[in-house]
């Protein structure tokens, strides 16, 4: 295939997963505002005014920057562990394997589209933040790396996933039992520096601490982690993510006999 | 130059089961091609390997002269593939199936549409362009697939069962479909287990069994191989014995039926002359099965029990 013709192959699968999710907004886009608003209204307004300050922050800004992370991280996730696994599920994969589209236009195409939707859910709570409290942005740039590698990380972990997943039930238990727990433990709520001295360094083996720390920085200017090596893991992570999707995919691993 | 070639195909699946013992299988461009089996014969795995569906064990396969292992994206270009099974999204609509598709072979938009419209409309599915997949009839989620497989227009298509569990008159103008388009200079390579489709559409044939094929060779010489024909033949009035006729094997079925084995070497005369010579009178008479079925059957009888695949 020439570059031309896979990149029209991009498009498309691109453009296939944008319709999948837009179709069905009311399981995608509309679940995720609801959870955030409501985590807005409890945690930030109801029980925020009782904690007071936090990083020289009061709590509804401390923790938006983080709600906004674990929407990314969860819909950027989600989004191409079902679409993956459905396609699997439904033997439509077969439409991709019998065409000559190399593994990383099938790879990058599922990727971006899990990206679109992490960030578009990103965006949505991003705007319905504003009806609680005001956010300023002290270093956009930083701000959308941390927001695109994110993304890119956990569309590249739903991928991996679905791989491996023979039934439902395999695409629920990273997810509820890794993903969920490790986002909960990962500063969305507190900051790391609040902790005991052993469990912050328990803290810090969890990757999902610099994403949210990182996206602070970005966005408020402060974070327990330093950012730039936070950045710098997170694309070791992408990278090695990356070539570990991409060969399974050309093995056919858990798609071809 | 030749559609497809194969030589030396082996493949085994992880659980041990042989299921392709080293077939080659030449299909020379322009062909309609049959490829014929009982279940777990072989066919799928074939076809599972020259779609890229399957990976080979060893082997070689190529396609318009592209091997698979060395120009693999020249060779899949090449081939359209109907399969067995629906696989298509069952949500998405139906013009938004074959255009996706178009675009998964690197065809841009405009054109992808004009494809899609075209082969809808030949397929007589463009009044349901806009309905999801999953409510269409089970001909025409068929038809869909044959719509799909041909939007890069594919110089090989190759069909897996396409006209099972489709009625009568649909699987009729699906024949006169693809005998159109072979016509055309398409190459087709069909898997079938009605046997009357493949004799009435394809000019040669081989037969898989048990991962090795058995036969390979031209309609017209297969059916020659056919040393024996049965005819059903009903009688006008009813009988009580079986009528002893020389050089026939012939059975009673019931008071009106007699079921007659006719050699090669006699001719339907010789046997119409012997029922006059006792007194039968014959109404109609019917082949009891289709020609090429009852060679098929012979042959994979005559074939040695294995293991199995699917």
């Amino acid at each position: 295939m020439s570059a031309r013709e896979q990149w029209v192959a991009f498009l498309t699968i691109v453009t296939k997963e944008i319709r999948r999710f837009t179709r069905i907004w009311p399981q995608t886009l509309l679940p995720p505002a609801i959870t955030m608003t409501l985590y807005f209204v409890i945690f930030g307004n109801l029980i925020g005014s009782r904690i007071g300050e936090m990083g020289g922050f009061n709590y509804m800004q401390y923790i938006v920057p983080g709600l906004i992370m674990m929407s990314v991280i969860q819909n950027s996730y989600g989004n191409v562990v079902s679409s993956f696994f459905s396609t699997k599920f439904q033997h439509s994969i077969e439409e991709m394997l019998v065409s000559p589209m190399p593994a990383h236009v099938i790879l990058n195409g599922f990727i971006v589209g899990g990206m679109v939707r992490g960030m578009l859910v990103g965006l949505i709570v991003s705007l319905l933040s504003l009806f609680f409290t005001q956010l300023s942005m002290q270093h956009l740039l930083i701000t959308i790396t941390v927001v695109i590698l994110t993304a890119a990380l956990f569309a590249l972990g739903g991928f991996i996933n679905a791989i491996f997943a023979n039934k439902f039930d395999d695409i629920s238990i990273v997810p509820t039992f890794i993903l969920t727990p490790l986002t909960y433990l990962g500063g969305v709520f507190y900051s790391i520096d609040l902790l005991p001295e052993f469990w912050r360094m328990v803290s810090l083996a969890n990757p999902i601490v610099y994403m949210v720390n990182a996206f602070r920085y970005g966005v408020l200017g402060v974070s327990d982690v330093n950012v730039y090596a936070s950045l710098g893991a997170i694309l070791a992570f992408v990278v090695a993510f990356y070539l570990l999707a991409l060969w399974l995919l050309q093995r056919g691993t858990g798609i071809r006999h | 130059m030749s559609a497809l070639t194969i030589r030396n195909l082996t493949k085994t699946y992880a659980n041990g089961v042989y299921a392709l013992k080293g077939i080659d299988l030449q299909v020379e461009k322009g062909d309609f091609f049959a490829l014929l089996g009982p279940n777990g014969a072989g066919k799928s795995t074939t076809i599972g390997v020259i779609s890229s569906l399957v990976n080979k064990t060893a082997g070689e396969v190529s396609i318009f002269g592209h091997s698979l292992d060395t120009q693999r994206a020249l060779a899949k270009m090449k081939i359209g593939v109907v399969p067995q099974e629906f696989n298509f999204n069952q949500f998405e609509k139906v013009f938004d199936i074959v255009v996706t598709q178009a675009g998964f072979y690197g065809i841009p938009v405009p054109l992808a549409r004009e494809r899609a419209e075209k082969y809808l409309r030949q397929l007589g599915l463009w009044e349901k362009r806009d309905k999801q997949s999953r409510t269409l009839s089970g001909g025409m989620k068929r038809r869909l697939m044959i719509a799909r497989a041909l939007v890069h227009e594919p110089e090989l298509l190759i069909l897996d069962e396409p006209t099972a569990g489709v009625d009568i008159e649909l699987r009729r103008s699906m024949w006169d479909f693809l005998t159109r388009i072979n016509g055309e200079g398409k190459t087709i390579i069909l898997t079938t287990h009605y046997l009357e489709e493949a004799e009435s559409l394809c000019r040669h044939i081989a037969i898989i069994d048990h991962g090795i094929i058995v036969e390979n060779t031209d309609m017209k010489s297969l059916l020659e191989k056919l040393q024996v024909e049965t005819f059903i033949l009903d009688l006008a009035r009813p009988v009580t014995e079986v009528p002893v006729l020389e050089g026939f094997e012939v059975w009673l079925k019931d008071s009106r039926t007699l079921e007659v084995a006719v050699p090669k070497s006699q001719s339907l005369n010789t046997l119409f002359v012997a029922l006059a010579e006792q007194h039968f009178e014959v109404m109609s008479m019917r082949n009891k099965a289709n020609r090429l079925e009852e060679l098929f059957v012979r042959l994979v009888e005559q074939n040695l029990p294995g293991e199995q695949a699917s």
